[in-house]
């Protein structure tokens, strides 16, 4: 069995031996497909009104009871996934790509420009995501496009700081160097050559943070700052739900708990691929959550 | 260390008035019209222009903004444009529920973090490692508001030992301490989640020192190796870093107050943006940022304070 692996194969098998990160990302993977899957796998319309059985648990059909209007909470947890992750990932790719630029360009440039972007950063950062995100929604108005656009803000600084280490770390590299030697522009050296090599680390982090994002939005939405309904979303569920909460817990119970389980798994893994690059930080420190 | 101080007090200044610009901006690209806001949408187009010119909304935008910063220093909040009362007022008497509930979570979550991260420290990969590290997981990744959800759910609701909502009456403090346990209770299990991962991993830093290996083999007995020598500096970054816990906790504090219909900081700034009461709406977020730049001041000062190391960089 004696062989040499490469790196990849290294780095699967630390990780298949990690049982938290595994059950993440399996669980993720299982939210994902579920809502690409919605249109076949729900029961129901997310919006039809059953009028008979409104509030109702333990009807047939109805495997998670109905909320106000009758319609099927089972179903509307499924289509709600969709708004969520949409979110949560879109919003990462834009935080990724404005953030990564910005802490490219500071940490490419420094003098000036460097203390302009990162102490703006500093100052994002120190700010609660939340509070940020409440008043740049409320600024924006609340709709899909906004919200993605709101929570990519929010990740961009994240993102910068990342950028900002790395480019510091590999500008003076024989290649970067190289490449200047030989008359490449500064756009083409930072998109084609520093780019492509710190995106990988950026990428990991990002698909962790997805969890963060999507934490955001459910905050957003359980204010009233979300995707407005009917259309179903986790946090504006719960949000309706806690209305009636003495008589129909479910709704705000099983709403949240998808939320949960969501960030779950991708906290799960985020740890798992913690524990896989700095193997003597186990547990170790995250940014924390708003 | 005196020298240190006045350079990082000096420096917060830029840091809010980057943050009074932002709040400026965010509020003047508020959709809708504020003067409309106030009066409503069947006022006459006088009224409106009447009521622009009084709010000081006729006066080009680099104007309004140097209004708006010298109003700050001299204090003044001005008027809700809702409810006409000063907005000064309603933020000083909601300011110690917020503060409270947030110091009462901070207060718990050491409280409890600290002996739970220490045995999960000591007694690596054992059963109580592997439990506390799941309860810091759920800790980390459940929305406040769906604890406050499933803590009301369970004990206002299902038990009836707790009110469901509000903050009780002023003056009375059993019914006030019966209002803030919930609240507490979820900001604080959250918090403890925090502390204890953080007291593990600190700890788990210490206990690998060559001191730590040097007191052990001089034969000193291992609790007193825990306590005294490893558990003094692990604690540093702990308590350090409360400054920083305090800013997440005040973000979750929005939500806790807005499922407990308790008053508080968050709570009005909702309300303001829902009625577009931009005056409110600038003034919370100013105390915010007050708040935020002080709390990172003083754990800087303390981090200083107990690391000279610190006041060198």
């Amino acid at each position: 069995m004696l062989q040499r692996l490469t790196q990849k194969q290294r780095i699967w098998l630390t990780f298949k031996r990690n049982k938290t990160a595994v059950v993440g990302l399996v669980i993720g993977l299982l939210i994902v497909l579920m809502a690409i899957l919605a249109p076949w796998i729900s029961p129901m319309d997310p919006l039809d009104q059953d009028a008979i059985n409104r509030l109702s648990w333990g009807v047939e059909g109805h495997l998670l009871g109905t909320d106000d209007f009758g319609r099927d909470v089972l179903s509307r947890i499924i289509w709600g996934s969709r708004v969520s992750l949409m979110i949560g990932g879109a919003s990462v790719l834009l935080g990724l790509l404005a953030g990564t630029t910005l802490g490219m360009v500071a940490g490419y440039f420094r003098g000036k420009i460097e203390t302009a972007i990162m102490r703006s950063v500093d100052v994002m950062m120190s700010f609660p995501d939340l509070i940020l995100a409440i008043a740049v929604t409320a600024a924006l108005g609340a709709n899909l496009g906004n919200l993605i656009i709101t929570i990519g803000i929010v990740m961009t600084p994240r993102f910068a700081r990342m950028a900002y280490g790395s480019v510091i770390s590999i500008k003076e590299s024989d290649y970067v160097l190289a490449a200047g030697a030989i008359g490449a522009r500064t756009p083409r050296i930072l998109f084609r050559h520093v780019f492509p090599n710190i995106f990988g680390e950026l990428l990991v982090a990002g698909t962790l943070w997805v969890g963060e994002a999507i934490r955001l939005e459910a905050n957003l939405a359980f204010i009233g700052l979300g995707v407005q309904p009917p259309t179903p979303t986790w946090g504006n569920m719960t949000r309706e739900g806690i209305d009636v909460l003495i008589n129909a817990p479910w709704i705000s119970i099983f709403a949240g708990l998808s939320i949960l389980i969501t960030i779950l798994s991708f906290n799960m893994l985020g740890d798992g691929i913690r524990d896989i690059t700095d193997p003597k930080l186990r547990g170790g420190e995250g940014k924390e959550q708003a | 260390m005196f020298n240190y101080a006045v350079r990082r007090i000096l420096q917060s200044i830029p840091i809010l008035f980057v943050v009074f610009t932002l709040v400026f901006i965010i509020v003047r690209v508020l959709p809708g019209d504020p003067a409309t806001a106030a009066l409503g949408d069947y006022a006459s187009k006088e009224a409106v222009e009447a009521m622009r010119k009084s709010m000081g909304l006729d006066v080009p935008l680099w104007k309004q903004y140097i209004n708006f910063l010298g109003d700050l220093l001299k204090g003044r909040l001005g008027m809700s444009i809702i409810t006409g009362y000063p907005v000064g007022v309603q933020i000083v008497k909601v300011l110690p529920y917020t503060l409270t509930l947030t110091f009462a979570a901070i207060v718990f979550g050491y409280a409890f973090g600290i002996p739970l991260g220490i045995p999960a420290a000591v007694r690596r990969n054992s059963f109580i490692d592997y439990f506390n590290r799941f309860f810091s997981l759920i800790g980390l990744s459940i929305p406040a508001f769906y604890l406050g959800i499933l803590l009301m759910y369970l004990f206002s609701i299902k038990l009836k030992m707790f009110p469901v909502v509000g903050a009780g009456d002023p003056g009375d403090l059993v019914s006030t301490l019966r209002h803030l346990f919930l609240p507490t209770l979820s900001l604080g299990l959250i918090m403890t989640a925090y502390v204890t991962r953080m007291t593990r991993s600190s700890l788990l830093n210490v206990l690998m020192e060559d001191y730590i290996r040097t007191a052990k083999s001089k034969g000193i007995p291992e609790k007193k190796v825990l306590f005294k020598h490893a558990l003094r500096n692990a604690l540093i970054p702990i308590v350090a870093l409360g400054g920083l816990y305090a800013v997440v906790l005040i973000g979750s504090s929005v939500m806790i107050e807005i499922v407990f219909s308790r008053p508080g900081l968050g709570s009005l700034m909702v309300g303001a943006i829902k009625q577009r009461d931009y005056t409110t709406l600038q003034s919370v977020m100013v105390v915010y940022a007050l708040i935020v730049v002080v709390l990172n001041l003083v754990t800087d000062l303390i981090y200083g304070l107990i690391d000279p190391r610190i006041q060198y960089k």
